[in-house]
């Protein structure tokens, strides 16, 4: 189409093509789903954190994961771009299925499933030596891409694409972390984004915000599922009903439940997910 | 209102702690005004032009400098900094961000064990190493033992700084599918880049001071030059040279020499604080 969708090709081409069999354009025919997990467990040396999990994630859809501290929700989803063998003494069983290719497959590059599964954190994590047009592009700068021509439109893209735009465009180069709490957070949405990743995995992307701002994220996420598969680990309930088209609730490891968030929220089969989504527990 | 007795006890033990730790503090402090002073008095009145840009002269006369120990000392100190930098940041980045099991930990133990190594006995391993299968005595050795001197504090240093960054910066890094090499490179040492400065000055002057692995390696020399192959002046050797000789003018030199030593440590410390305050505000 234009340079931009160039750059992001060339960006992905790498060593993507290759390592992930060239399978990803043929599958991302779109049969609704985009991530399947398959009996997925994870152990911090012996503790099992994250037990025999099988669960579809939907294109362009928002998936909430819910449920208790300590519930493996946080160490589920940082399986689902890699993030979770960074981690001294973890390790992982089963299958993350991408379009079909297992992410934890022996000729998988971790860097290359990471570009294509981006994160958000629970604290908003802005790189203090950028600014924030750099903080958007870091991922460019970083793997090597600097022609400026295609690295401006990235910047106004994906600010945009954070909401973030009008509040920083005069500003581009002040310090990343001089923006409040909740800017900085859609700056490190904006910089996940501007990677062009098919899925966005966010942790508890709120957790540290005030209403105000966690609203604002809200409604970004709304919009953001025109684009991306999006997952996001949530301890606030509100949250996940407002926000999510199905949810998965976690307790001690397991997945209890999962199913399309009204139903779950409104008629639950399980009874650990009433006594959860009622507030008796947790 | 009385004051009772201990009320009366109270008071006067606060003001015995604060008077004790005035008494201590005033001693340090006296002592490195006293230092200063004394340096300044006996050598100031010496410096002039001529004595930082000529050559010495021979014993006996009156007049000449110390240009050529001014110059060495700059050199080889320049040239250890070369070897000492890459190897203390590179093996600090390798025990911090490639953490192994009790590697890391006896390589850190045994740095903090070289900075206590006497520096006489530095200077007579770079001998062994240097001086007898070279052959002669050299500036470059003089810079290897000056090197040995430096690259455990650079490493302290060095590992202290890349601990203060925070993981979730190198998550947010590793997240966007960047390299681990480039992670480090460009996020970590940038932000961690004030204090890696500050320790590599630490060692600099550190060294700029130091005459006892000077003895047996660069030797010293009377003339000018800047061949690295070749025994070469330097300033702390020439002081010792100078304090010990039996000439008064000699005494009045290695004063003189004593200030514009102390005059150069204290501006690269001034002027790297001034440079890292500039920066923090940009």
């Amino acid at each position: 189409m234009n340079s931009e969708t160039y750059a992001m090709n060339d960006l992905k081409d790498r060593k993507l093509a290759v390592a992930l069999g060239k399978a990803s354009e043929a599958a991302s025919a779109d049969n609704g789903v985009r991530m399947r997990v398959e009996d997925l467990s994870v152990y911090y040396g012996k503790v099992e954190a994250v037990k025999n999990v099988t669960m579809s994630i939907g294109t362009q859809k928002v998936t909430a994961l819910i449920g208790p501290s300590g519930c493996g929700k946080s160490t589920f989803i940082r399986c689902l771009n890699r993030m979770h063998e960074l981690t001294p003494g973890a390790r992982v069983e089963g299958t993350v299925l991408l379009d079909d290719q297992n992410l934890y497959g022996s000729d998988v590059d971790p860097v290359d499933v990471r570009r294509r599964v981006g994160m958000v954190f629970q604290k908003p994590n802005p790189f203090p030596n950028m600014s924030v047009r750099d903080n958007v592009i870091a991922g460019f700068k970083l793997s090597g891409i600097r022609d400026r021509k295609i690295l401006d439109e990235v910047v106004e893209k994906s600010l945009r694409g954070a909401a973030l735009w009008d509040e920083v465009k005069d500003n581009l180069q002040k310090s990343g972390a001089s923006l409040s709490g909740g800017q900085q957070q859609r700056l490190c949405i904006a910089r996940a984004l501007a990677v062009s990743p098919e899925v966005l995995l966010m942790d508890e992307p709120c957790s540290a915000l005030d209403p105000i701002a966690t609203a604002k994220i809200e409604e970004l996420i709304h919009e953001l599922k025109e684009q991306v598969t999006i997952v996001i680990v949530t301890h606030n309930m509100q949250q996940a009903a407002r926000v999510s088209d199905f949810t998965s609730f976690f307790y001690l490891g397991e997945l209890v439940e999962f199913g399309e968030t009204g139903k779950l929220f409104t008629a639950p089969e399980k009874r650990q997910t009433e006594d959860y989504i009622t507030g008796r527990f947790g | 209102m009385t004051l009772n007795s201990r009320d009366r006890y109270r008071k006067f033990v606060e003001w015995a702690n604060w008077t004790g730790m005035l008494f201590c503090t005033s001693v340090s402090v006296f002592f490195l005004v006293a230092i200063l002073g004394y340096v300044l008095v006996n050598g100031a009145s010496y410096i002039d032009w001529e004595f930082l840009t000529a050559m010495p002269v021979p014993a006996g006369e009156t007049g000449g400098g110390i240009a050529n120990a001014l110059v060495g000392s700059f050199l080889v100190v320049i040239v250890a900094s070369l070897m000492a930098l890459p190897i203390g940041i590179g093996a600090a980045i390798f025990i911090n961000e490639f953490p192994s099991q009790g590697f890391g930990r006896t390589v850190r133990f045994l740095a903090e064990v070289l900075t206590g190594v006497p520096s006489i006995v530095v200077g007579l391993f770079a001998y062994a190493l240097v001086v007898i299968p070279s052959g002669g005595f050299s500036a470059l050795s003089g810079s290897v033992a000056y090197a040995f001197i430096m690259v455990p504090i650079i490493l302290i240093t060095a590992h202290e700084a890349l601990r203060l960054v925070p993981d979730s910066l190198r998550e947010a890094s590793l997240a966007l599918g960047i390299p681990k090499w480039r992670t480090i490179m460009g996020v970590v040492l940038p932000v961690s880049s004030r204090a890696l400065i500050t320790g590599a000055v630490l060692a600099i002057s550190r060294a700029l001071g130091e005459a006892a692995p000077m003895l047996f390696t660069a030797f010293g020399n009377s003339f000018w030059n800047v061949n690295l192959t070749k025994p070469i002046a330097t300033v702390p050797l020439l002081i010792y040279t100078y304090a010990t000789g039996p000439y008064e003018d000699w005494h009045r030199k290695a004063w003189a020499a004593s200030f514009v030593l102390l005059v150069v440590v204290l501006f690269t410390s001034v002027l790297t604080r001034a440079f890292l305050r500039g920066k923090s505000n940009e």
